[in-house]
């Protein structure tokens, strides 16, 4: 098993087994094998690699040649070039966007090379399923050097001076947390880590559990024994299975080499995990609602106390990628931490980088980094040329921040000074084509969905708002709906019990403060400038464009396209449904559907004049050729 | 699995370590057997293979073993590339089992370059 010289590691991570990773691996084994380097050669499948956007990928070791989107027809010739010849293979290599040559090392493109590694130090490097790869990284080290060499109180003073803030949302101070817990009275004590992960298009928190579900592990018996808990839980969502299994491996094999459990390292702490699954709705990521679900209870937020308190019991609740990072910060200490950043907020952030960006993907950045960095430089940019919009950051609860204030540095201040804020570290770019309206609506739908209908100013506002931005889209708008989204969610951000009630209007009160022409377009003009809101759009074939090919004709469904051979098409406005089939299926040489908005659509020509001549059309190529 | 204590975590990172130090492309040297078909042709196998049992007999965990493909002078194959940390990279030509053997007694674990089976010091960067 030592003599391998080159590894495969292959990414394992939700995102890319959806893709048939495991296919590969199987594929890449058999072929291995086929050629007799089965001793040589080892395939290691590890967490999330981050870089989702190019998956199923894997990187050859030690000389971090990264291949991307393989399939398993790619396998045979892969390794005979590559693993047998040594001939590495430019076709499966990572192609930059608006360049010509491929980039082979991982260490050179730019998606990698930008960021910088705490809570995901171990991703793509470790098989996370084996306990020996994490300590062969400096697992549980930091453990150990907890509990031989410092007090309770010493752990929580690095921690204060770390300056380490919650990864899950609020950014609270995690130093501070911890001291009122420790001094807090009530036996036993608790610690709980918080992977319920709700926002709609974030995945941090599942890719830290994926790829090195011991990192928190090994954070949560630190804190428990800086507060003095004995008793932990994992309370994750149901719709991670993959992240689930990892964990309960992870617990297993820490159970075992009696990391966890009675007397850990025979240094007389004791200490267990238990696995609490969620079923996965938003509203359980809120603190009080968390341990409600803890008990057995509904997941109901509560008026909530000073502290909150696990049956009646003190608890510390901290986030996937808070927990992650506290063994760094024990093992290299406070001044290293609080070296990285801007001046309130410390270290790095995971953001998940999605929407209408090139590279999709999981970034660690240093606090400080700018939008534009995070956009261009990590993640490629645009695709397919298109106009940066904006991005909506921290979820939900959050905002959209639009392209003059790129150059922002993303930490916990500036964001919420923009009127957004880092919230879970969900990143949603938008591009030209994106209603700015039509995201409002989207979140807004999310988190009326998600209410869990306690407060009335919530559970019916977030209905309100939702109504009235729904006939702003359709066409439907009035003068005075923009002042009311505007004191209605101030109202609801006032009267609302938790923080679902308390932030949902950011969405709305964001996007009408950095967009609010897009708005009135909408109200007054009853034109939706990104041509998204079918309510008012209309689809248009141009008379002088149609080439009476039929396409669109026979692709829509709602037959509302008039036309036939030679005769120009029509659309039926009183019967489009405006799906767009007939814009996507225009051939782009003719190019003759349009969408209108805020303007009339032209009369159709009357029927008799419907006639293609083509005659003419070829006689015009003709003079050209 | 014995429950571990805090000394363990030692021997625990020392066996994996191996393993996983050619993960992070980080080690004490570099050796870099060039095995393009020329190579592989002219015995380049045999000569990964004789580090290999090398490495696994003076259970040695922080030199990485890499391949790569023809270095561009097929006549002199089978070749090799030796990196020691901070230095230039050593080209050898012409390997056989036991010039491969000494060169990594000598020069990868002695740091004395073997210019005999040398072909040019520091004329390119590996990596
Ligand atoms: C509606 C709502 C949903 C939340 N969802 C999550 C979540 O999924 N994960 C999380 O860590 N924190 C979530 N939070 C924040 C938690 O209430 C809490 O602040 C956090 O878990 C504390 O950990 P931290 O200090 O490490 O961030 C949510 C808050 C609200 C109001």
């Amino acid at each position: 098993m030592e003599r391998y010289r080159t590894h495969l590691m292959l990414c394992a991570g939700t995102g890319c087994v959806s893709n048939k990773s495991f296919k590969i691996k199987e594929a890449l084994e058999e072929e291995i094998n086929k050629r007799g380097l089965q001793d040589e050669i080892l395939v290691v499948m590890t967490g999330c690699n981050g870089f989702c956007a190019v998956g199923p990928l894997m990187v050859v070791q030690p000389d971090g040649i990264f291949y991307q989107n393989l399939t398993v027809d790619d396998i045979p010739y892969l390794v005979e070039e590559h693993f047998l010849k040594g001939r590495p293979v430019p076709k499966l290599m990572y192609f930059p966007h608006e360049e010509k040559e491929v980039i082979p090392r991982m260490a050179d493109i730019g998606f990698f090379a930008r960021q910088t590694l705490i809570a995901l130090r171990n991703r793509g490097l470790i098989d996370p399923e084996r306990i020996e790869e994490y300590i062969a990284r400096d697992g549980y080290r930091a453990l150990a050097k907890a509990l031989t060499s410092m007090t309770p109180e010493e752990i929580i003073r690095i921690i204060k001076d770390s300056g380490l803030r919650g990864r899950g949302g609020a950014g609270f101070p995690t130093g501070r947390k911890w001291e009122s817990r420790r001094r807090q009275k009530g036996e036993p004590k608790y610690v709980v880590c918080n992977a319920d992960e709700g926002d709609p298009g974030a995945f941090m928190d599942r890719s830290i559990v994926e790829s090195d579900p011991h990192s928190v592990i090994e954070g949560m018996i630190i804190g428990a024994y800086a507060i003095g808990a004995n008793e932990g839980y994992v309370y994750i969502r149901n719709e991670y299975p993959l992240a689930v299994k990892r964990l309960k491996v992870a617990l297993g094999q820490a159970r075992e080499y009696g990391l966890l459990g009675e007397n850990i390292f025979d240094l007389g702490f004791n200490f267990d995990i238990k696995i609490k699954r969620g079923a996965g709705a938003f509203v359980c990521g809120e603190t009080t609602a968390l341990v409600a679900s803890i008990e057995g209870k509904p997941p109901e937020p509560r008026q909530r106390p000073p502290r909150t308190t696990l049956w009646g019991k003190p608890v510390v609740i901290n986030n996937v990628e808070t927990w992650a990072t506290v063994p760094v910060i024990i093992s290299r200490g406070a001044d290293w931490f609080a070296s990285i950043g801007t001046e309130k907020s410390k270290g790095t952030k995971v953001f998940s980088l999605v929407g209408k960006i090139n590279n999709t993907g999981l970034v660690e950045v240093p606090m400080g980094i700018t939008l534009r960095e995070i956009i261009y430089d990590i993640g490629g940019g645009i695709p397919n040329g298109k106009k940066f919009k904006a991005v909506q950051t921290g979820g939900p609860s959050g905002g959209c921040i639009p392209a003059d204030l790129m150059d922002l540095a993303v930490d916990y201040e500036r964001l919420t000074e923009a009127g957004s804020m880092m919230g879970s570290g969900g990143m949603i770019v938008l591009d030209e084509d994106t209603c700015i309206v039509d995201v409002a609506k989207y979140f807004l739908k999310f988190t009326n969905d998600e209410s869990c209908g306690r407060c009335t100013s919530c559970r019916e506002g977030s209905e309100a708002l939702l109504e009235v931005l729904d006939r702003i889209c359709n066409g439907e708008g009035e003068e005075g709906d923009i002042v009311f989204l505007e004191e209605l969610g101030e109202a609801i951000k006032d009267a609302s019990l938790c923080g679902l009630g308390q932030s949902l209007p950011n969405p709305v009160l964001s996007t009408v403060r950095y967009f609010k022409e897009e708005y009135e377009a909408h109200i007054k003009y009853k034109k939706c400038p990104a041509l998204v809101c079918k309510g008012l759009i209309s689809y248009y074939i141009d008379p002088s464009k149609c080439q009476a090919c039929l396409i669109c004709l026979r692709n829509c469904p709602a037959e509302a396209i008039t036309g036939g051979k030679n005769q120009l098409h029509v659309i039926d406005q009183s019967k489009c449904t405006k799906c767009g089939i007939c814009l996507d299926v225009c051939p782009t040489r003719f190019g003759a559907v349009t969408r209108l908005s805020g303007e009339p659509v032209p009369a159709p020509p009357p029927p008799e004049e419907r006639v293609l001549v083509r005659a003419k059309l070829s006689k015009e190529k003709g003079e050209i050729a | 699995m014995p429950k571990i204590k805090v000394e363990d975590l030692d021997k625990i990172s020392e066996e994996v370590r191996r393993i996983t130090l050619l993960r992070e492309g980080a080690g004490r040297a570099k050796i870099t057997v060039h095995m393009g078909t020329c190579g592989i042709a002219a015995g380049a196998r045999e000569i990964m293979n004789t580090l290999l049992v090398e490495i696994e007999q003076r259970n040695i965990k922080d030199i990485i073993l890499a391949t790569s493909g023809c270095a561009g002078l097929c006549s002199k194959e089978p070749m090799a590339t030796v990196e020691l940390k901070g230095e230039a990279p050593v080209k050898y030509i012409e390997l056989t089992p036991e010039k491969i053997r000494y060169i990594f007694s000598e020069h990868v674990l002695g740091g004395k370059i073997v210019g005999e089976y040398a072909l040019a010091i520091g004329s390119e960067r590996v990596g």
